[in-house]
This record gives structure tokens, C-alpha cells and sequence, in this order.
């Protein structure tokens, strides 16, 4: 096959395109990385970019021996792991029943749950309902709401639908009931869409932070999120009121607000490289169908 | 419990005798399957449809501490109040400036960038691109804002460059003019690699004969992608046009609140930060709903309007 001049030239732009989208991807990042390693003085006079200057690794000392710091980092780690176990486990009780096409008032159901991916009952209701059931200042105003995510539910479904129906039959001759069959066959055969899913969920909860700020008031049950925003907001938001001195909060570096940065995403680029691949094919999965 | 499903059945479709004895059959033989369902519809009834109901206080005036469901009818009052009120038409603007800027500069990246890494044919190079680009998607929303307020502040990097040629640094983070070409620019940076993938799965899914017969033809590769790869991935784009025409007026909200300050509220504040401001810190609870339900309602407008239009002209929908 003979490529023209032209196709030639324009490979050539591609990768330089491509190699421009990578490296301004990773600069935010990798500028965030010099800065935590940096002295203060330097990143006030603007002469960090993307290496450091001023090699200091005080501040994530003194982060990490923060004991608010840590409760925070433990928080977030224990609403993950809880967040992520109930939404794994009504998202299966959901989409086992909805994969099977002989289900009465499936598509019934279908639409009670597609419908709210469009119409939600937006933040103030929902501000006062979580209250209303008492669950200001617990764990449960974050990790009860969000539990079932609408589009992780169908690939999921979508999943289910392709396990082939003989595998059951042949259970249900054996004696099983429809919880057994879930949990004996279909389950041990969705390790993969499990996997995905969990990733899914965790991601989602490690990352989120709005429910907190709500429904929070209790520094104690902050996740790292929280304690990050704190910082940023903090600062800045003192420095736009023209807060005086009392205020020690736009007392706050960069080198700080770096360092907590690069700690709060740790976790996820250590894993990242490992698990990306589960959520591409997730998502492929779920496009299969849509 | 079994009974309670079979129930809305029946009051949902009603059918004739026998196909209803039929269906009872049915639902008798999988009852099990129903009683998984027990716990995730409670879920959605409780913690999606409830708030949906509790909309109820944006005609109703609602006490906080008293009834979720407010304490007396007060009609249109708060949709009036809101119609008068200047900072609604404000933010109404600022939303429909930043929805139509994503729409037109972050909808098409990922479509773009999927396309260019399908004319990459090795393999090592294109899932570097790849792992890369998707990175910043599972970065946290505070992350996110952190680091764009790291990269644009005063003693930042981009002031760097910027000094290099003005001489001068500026806090693009308090300047107004500024907030739109953060916000675009950050929500590029965090969302066209990801967004792309589902471009990916459908460009992998286009008959490879396709292409031989249009190269037999004579066709160079720019008029392949015209007409065998664009059309090819057309019901994919339909698709998530119609999911982000759904979102169209919720612009991101939790980065604008991480990212804006009253020194930036004129081009920053939209509908959702308004939403948040009025109803929650100063506690206004139903004119806070009034004016989110007015959004929710303008989004579902929207969606079904955009699959009814989608339906017509390109026959691909949602439904």
C-alpha cells in the first residue's frame, strides 16, 4: 500500500500533536510534583516550573505527622471501602433480575431507573431529606445516596444478559434457588464486570467530596478531600474578603497545598497503571449495548 | 413483598384475563428474582424519586426544622420572586454561555483526539497516548481545582511565560475575564482523553472491508474518515449528545465552586452555585428549589427534545 506525500506530512503532525497533548496533559501534575519538593522562596519568586528548586522534603514531614491529616486519610479510606461494598451489592441485586428478558414489568423498571439519570430532584430536596433521616454528621449521608450509579448499573445488566441461560438451567434441575444460582454461577462467572465495577465505585468514592462538605460540620469525619479543599479555599477565600492576620489560613503555601495534593492522589497513580485496563474494557462493555 | 410488585404490574399494564394469568404465572415462578429487587427499588424510591417529590417546597414555604414537605401552599410565589430577581438572569446568562462553550469546544475533543490516535498504528505509542490522557479523569474534582489555581497563580507557571513576553503577572483566578478560558481549558484537560474511549470501542468496531473497498475506489485516507469513519461512530456521537445535552445547564458546578470567588461571581456564578448560595448558606430552602427545579425542568426539556430531533433527522436515539 502506497501512502501519499501527504498522508506522510500529516502522520508526522499527528504525533507531534499527540506527544503535545501528553505533555501538557502530565504538566499540571508534574508542576504540582516540583512544588512539593520545593523551598517556599523559590515558588513565591514564580522560579518553579517542572523541577524543584530548593530540594525540601520538610513539608511532607510535617503533613504527615498533621494527626488531623491522618484521621482524615483513614476516613476517606474507610468510606471507600464501606461506599464501594454497598454500592457493589445493590447494584448486583438490581442488575441480576433486570438482565432477565422474562422478567414482568422489566422494562416497567427499566424506565423508573433510567428516568433519573435525567430528572434529578436536584441539591436543595436532597439536602433536606438526608437531614430528615438523621444522617447529617454520619458516614451514611455519603455513602447511602450515591449508591447505585444508573450507568454502572446497566453495564452491569448488560454483562448479565450475555452469561448463558443453560449454565442456570442446569443449577435449577440441581435444586438451587435464585439466590444460590447468583452467588454459585453467575457471580464466580463476572469476576471480570465485579473487578470493573469495584474500581468503578471506588475510584468514585475516594474522589468525591461535595456530600462531605454538606453534610459535615464535624472536622473529625472529614475525609482528605475536605481537608484539601480547606486548604485551598481557605486561603484563597481569606485573601479575597481581605481577612486580617487573625486569620492564619492565607498563611498557607503553595509548598503545603502541593504536598497535600501529591498525597491525596498517590494512592490512585500507584494503582492506576495496574487497573486502567479493567476500566476500558468496562466501558467498552457497557457501549456494546448501551 | 412479592405481591406489592405484582401489584404495580397489574395497575401498569392492564391487560386481558389470560395474558394476566399468564403474567401472574410468571411473576409467581420468579418471585425470588423480585425479592432481590426489594431492597435497590426502597433505594430509588427513598433516595432518588423522594427528592423529586420533595420539590413540593418550591411551591410550598418550607421552615428548616419543620415538615420536609413544608407548611402551607404558596403557589408561584417563589418562581415570581426569582422572575424579579436581577442575579437569577445573571447566572441564567453565565450558565448559557459556559453550557454552549462546552458544548462547542469540549464535546468535539474527544471525537478528535479518538480520531487522530486511530491513524496511529503503533501500538506502544498510542497506549501511551492513551494511559496518559486518561489520567487526569480519576483525579479528584479538589485535586483538580488545586492544581489549575497551583498552575495559574500569581507565582505560577503560566505567569512565568506570561512575564517572559509582558513583563507582568497577573491573578487570572480573581479576573472575571478570565474564568470562562479556565474553566473551558481545565475541563479539556480533564475530560477529552477519557471521553474519548467510547469513540475508540465504536471506531474498532467499522468493517475493515469497508476501507479496502473505498482504497480498491481510489479514496485517500481523508476521504475514508468522511465517509466510512465518521458515519461509522455517527450513532455513538448521537448518543452521547443527546446524555450531554441532558447535563446541558449543570456546567460543571462542583469545579465552580471549588474554582470561583466573589471577585470572579460575575462570568463565574451560574444557576447550580446560585442554587447553593441562596438555599443552603443562607438557608432559603424553597426559593433555592424553585430555582433548581426550574433548571431540572429546562434538562429534561432538553433530552427529550434532543432524542425527538435525533430520532428525525439521523434515526438514532436513546429510545
Amino acid at each position: 500500500m502506497k501512502e501519499s506525500a501527504q498522508y506522510k506530512l500529516f502522520k508526522v503532525f499527528n504525533v507531534v500533536v499527540l506527544l503535545l497533548i501528553v505533555y501538557f496533559t502530565l504538566f499540571p501534575f508534574l508542576s504540582i510534583v516540583a512544588q512539593s519538593f520545593s523551598s517556599e522562596v523559590y515558588i513565591k519568586a514564580g522560579e518553579v516550573s517542572l523541577i524543584p528548586k530548593g530540594f525540601n522534603v520538610e513539608t511532607y514531614k510535617v503533613i504527615m505527622s498533621d494527626s488531623i491529616f491522618w484521621i482524615n486519610y483513614k476516613n476517606t479510606v474507610v468510606y471507600t471501602v464501606v461506599g464501594t461494598a454497598i454500592s457493589l451489592v445493590l447494584s448486583t441485586l438490581m442488575a441480576y433480575p433486570l438482565a432477565k428478558k422474562r422478567l414482568k414489568g422489566r422494562n416497567f423498571l427499566l424506565m423508573f431507573v433510567v428516568f433519573t439519570m435525567f430528572f434529578n430532584g436536584g441539591l436543595i430536596p436532597n439536602y433536606v431529606l438526608i437531614n430528615k433521616l438523621g444522617f447529617g454528621n454520619t458516614m451514611w449521608a455519603i455513602v447511602i445516596p450515591t449508591a447505585i450509579s444508573v450507568f454502572n448499573l446497566l453495564i452491569m445488566k448488560t454483562f448479565f444478559e450475555n452469561i448463558p441461560d443453560e449454565l442456570e438451567e442446569a443449577a435449577v434441575m440441581d435444586g438451587s434457588n435464585t439466590f444460590g444460582i447468583l452467588m454459585k454461577i453467575v457471580l464466580p462467572l463476572s469476576k471480570p464486570i465485579l473487578a470493573t465495577m469495584t474500581l468503578f465505585y471506588a475510584v468514585t468514592h475516594w474522589n468525591s467530596w461535595f456530600p462531605a462538605f454538606l453534610y459535615f460540620s464535624d472536622k473529625e469525619l472529614f475525609p482528605v478531600s475536605i481537608y484539601l479543599r480547606n486548604l485551598i479555599k481557605g486561603a484563597e477565600s481569606s485573601l479575597t474578603s481581605g481577612a486580617t492576620s487573625a486569620d492564619n489560613l492565607n498563611q498557607i503555601s503553595s509548598n503545603i497545598k502541593s504536598v497535600t495534593m501529591v498525597l491525596t492522589v498517590l494512592p490512585i497513580l500507584c494503582v492506576y497503571p495496574y487497573i486502567q485496563k479493567y476500566f476500558v474494557s468496562g466501558v467498552m462493555l457497557g457501549s456494546v449495548k448501551g | 413483598m412479592e405481591q406489592q410488585v405484582a401489584k404495580n404490574v397489574k395497575t401498569q399494564v392492564p391487560q386481558p384475563n389470560t395474558r394476566w394469568v399468564r403474567a401472574k404465572k410468571l411473576i409467581k415462578k420468579d418471585w425470588q428474582l423480585y425479592s432481590l429487587l426489594v431492597i435497590p427499588i426502597l433505594y430509588f424510591l427513598i433516595f432518588k424519586y423522594g427528592p423529586m417529590f420533595g420539590n413540593i417546597i418550591a411551591f410550598r414555604r418550607f421552615i428548616p426544622g419543620g415538615s420536609i414537605l413544608g407548611e402551607e401552599w404558596v403557589g408561584l410565589y417563589y418562581f415570581k420572586m426569582f422572575l424579579q430577581d436581577p442575579t437569577f438572569y445573571l447566572v441564567l446568562k453565565n450558565t448559557l454561555v459556559l453550557a454552549l462553550l462546552l458544548l462547542v469546544l469540549t464535546f468535539p475533543a474527544p471525537i478528535i483526539f479518538a480520531l487522530l490516535l486511530n491513524e496511529v498504528k503503533r501500538k506502544g505509542f498510542k497506549r501511551l497516548v492513551q494511559t496518559v490522557s486518561y489520567l487526569p479523569h480519576f483525579f479528584s474534582m479538589v485535586v483538580v481545582a488545586g492544581m489549575v489555581m497551583q498552575v495559574v497563580a500569581v507565582n505560577g507557571p503560566i505567569n512565568n511565560i506570561v512575564e517572559m513576553f509582558t513583563g507582568e503577572r497577573y491573578a487570572f483566578i480573581q479576573l472575571p475575564e478570565w474564568f470562562r478560558t479556565i474553566f473551558i481549558t481545565s475541563d479539556l484537560w480533564q475530560t477529552t482523553g477519557w471521553g474519548a474511549i467510547l469513540y475508540l470501542a465504536a471506531l474498532t468496531g467499522i468493517n475493515e472491508e469497508l476501507y479496502e473497498a473505498a482504497r480498491i475506489d481510489g479514496a485517500n485516507r481523508w476521504k475514508q474518515t468522511l465517509h466510512i469513519t465518521i458515519p461509522g461512530i455517527l450513532p455513538t456521537i448521537v448518543v452521547l449528545l443527546i446524555l450531554n445535552i441532558g447535563n446541558f445547564l449543570q456546567v460543571g458546578f462542583e469545579k465552580i465552586l471549588l474554582l470561583y470567588n466573589p471577585l470572579t461571581y460575575e462570568t463565574a456564578d451560574v444557576i447550580a452555585t446560585y442554587v447553593y448560595r441562596i438555599g443552603i448558606q443562607s438557608a432559603s430552602f424553597s426559593y433555592g428549589t424553585a430555582i433548581g427545579l426550574f433548571e431540572s425542568i429546562i434538562g429534561l426539556i432538553l433530552v427529550f427534545g434532543a432524542n425527538y430531533m435525533s430520532r428525525r433527522i439521523t434515526d438514532n436515539s436513546l429510545w
